[in-house]
């Protein structure tokens, strides 16, 4: 396809296409969709062996000097300070609405916190947190890095094959090792790492992983299945500048320090929110039957014509095999069990709201 | 005798009987298939008229009748097993059978014609 053309490439475009990837255009990067053997297959070899996903389209950097936590507390209601050395946190960047700027993930490697935040929202996070500092802390883009997961209840027996110190690792913890960043985390609801690696080590390094038992690679499309059935968000769908971490189910994310202090953006409105409830609610929802709701299907009580919200993620859950979704509802309609009816293609799916995640999370706690 | 349409259904011809199905180009596109939505029989289809709908694990895609006619007879086996559709894309993969109503559209291709249409997308 010719508009691929001005799209970048990473470190690992070599490899996709010897592997026969179909590549597609992703948050500016042509990425693979799926190898041969499909979104379906690749999905349950996660779920039952390791696969390996190519994410260095994500954006990866790090901050340096006294002071860079404190620093970032100022964009975030995370306790970064609180963020013990060798140990990773799932955290908001917010705007002063309290909306959603990005979700990130938060290293602490002793000397610098590292960060991964998505691959669309590079060019507004980098320069906002830049704006932030204060003088003698600086932020350092990465873009000379690839992101690698292995993912799955193999992965870190597989890694651990090559980096014997990764099986020391509980979730979310974070090691570094010759130039190499390795957290036990990722984005699936399966055990499993995330290798962030110089883009000319990489393609040596994800061979080495693929030649491992049980290793093979899979696409953004079994990504998108995994996290959807692990009840993770996806920024751009189920989170954005309008959204509040209270209306996203996100409030685990919000340090208990930060909740004495409210010295975060939007603290005004989060603390509404949790005071007297959000306008709308993040739930899980299951519909009826085998047909997918996608993202942008309207929710209906199950009978009254007035939408009640809308979906955000949708599609079908193959370990779960059936469909899953993901949206927002008037809190009226979000407790587990409320009958809903969503509106595909004019005609009424019978669904209701489910608890989170559909598939169990299996973490190294 | 088997046709094909630019929206990569093809189209077997019997008599007055045709059967329609996606090819295998179109189900390769969409991977795995989940669901299909299959027209009631007794439906008036015009050629071109969305009929169907084929969702696979990553998106949902209308199936257009490629001829006219009236709907006599659905898959019903793709309801419960629709990577039928992927498997035998034109054979046990068939989505429904029309009653010719008229005759065929002049831009149906024959196998070597969608070839080559293929090869230009």
């Amino acid at each position: 396809m010719a508009d691929t053309d001005a799209l970048l490439a990473t470190p690992l475009e070599g490899l996709h296409r010897e592997l026969g990837a179909r590549m597609v255009p992703f948050a500016g990067y042509r990425m693979p969709l799926h190898y041969p053997r499909g979104i379906l297959a690749e999905h349950l070899h996660c779920r039952a062996a390791a696969a390996l996903f190519d994410v260095s389209h994500m954006g990866q950097a790090e901050l340096l000097g006294e002071g860079a936590a404190a620093a970032l507390e100022r964009l975030t209601p995370a306790d970064v300070q609180g963020l013990k050395p060798g140990r990773q946190r799932y955290a908001l960047l917010l705007n002063e609405g309290g909306g959603i700027v990005d979700d990130i993930m938060l290293a602490h490697l002793g000397s610098r916190l590292f960060l991964v935040v998505n691959a669309a929202r590079k060019a507004v996070d980098l320069p906002l947190i830049a704006a932030a500092l204060p003088p003698g802390v600086t932020l350092r883009p990465l873009a000379d890095r690839a992101l690698i997961a292995l993912q799955g209840p193999g992965a870190v027996a597989a890694v651990a094959s090559l980096l014997p110190e990764v099986s020391g690792l509980s979730f979310m913890g974070v090691i570094e090792r010759d130039g190499l960043v390795i957290s036990r985390s990722g984005y699936t609801g399966e055990d499993g790492v995330e290798i962030s690696l110089p883009a000319e080590q990489a393609e040596a390094f994800a061979r080495r992983l693929l030649a491992l038992p049980g290793v093979a690679p899979a696409g953004l499309g079994a990504r998108d299945s995994l996290r959807l059935e692990a009840g993770l968000c996806l920024y751009g769908q189920d989170l954005d500048e309008t959204t509040s971490p209270v209306e996203a189910n996100l409030v685990w994310t919000i340090g208990k320090r930060r909740r004495l202090s409210w010295d975060f953006p939007g603290a005004e409105r989060i603390r509404s929110e949790l005071d007297s409830g959000p306008a709308r609610l993040r739930v899980g929802i299951r519909p009826q039957g085998r047909q997918p709701a996608r993202a942008g299907t309207p929710i209906h009580p199950a009978s009254g014509p007035e939408p009640v919200g809308i979906i955000t993620s949708g599609g079908f859950g193959p370990s779960v095999d059936g469909p899953i979704a993901m949206g927002y509802v008037a809190p009226a309609y979000a407790r587990d069990g409320t009958p809903l009816s969503l509106m595909v293609r004019g005609k009424a799916l019978p669904a209701a709201v489910a608890p989170l995640p559909f598939h169990p999370h299996r973490y190294a706690r | 005798m088997m046709k094909f349409s630019k929206d990569h259904e093809w189209v077997r011809v019997e008599g007055e009987i045709a059967t329609v199905g996606i090819t295998d180009h179109a189900q390769n596109a969409l991977g795995d298939v989940v669901f299909v939505d299959l027209p009631e029989p007794g439906r008036q289809v015009a050629a071109g008229e969305a009929c169907a709908v084929v969702e696979s694990v990553k998106a949902a895609s209308d199936v257009y009748a490629p001829v006219a006619g009236r709907i006599i007879e659905v898959n019903a086996a793709l309801v419960d097993d629709p990577g039928r559709i992927n498997r035998d894309p034109t054979g046990e993969g068939w989505f429904f059978r029309i009653a010719l109503e008229g005759p065929l559209p002049d831009d149906l291709m024959d196998a070597e014609a969608y070839a080559r249409f293929l090869e230009g997308l």
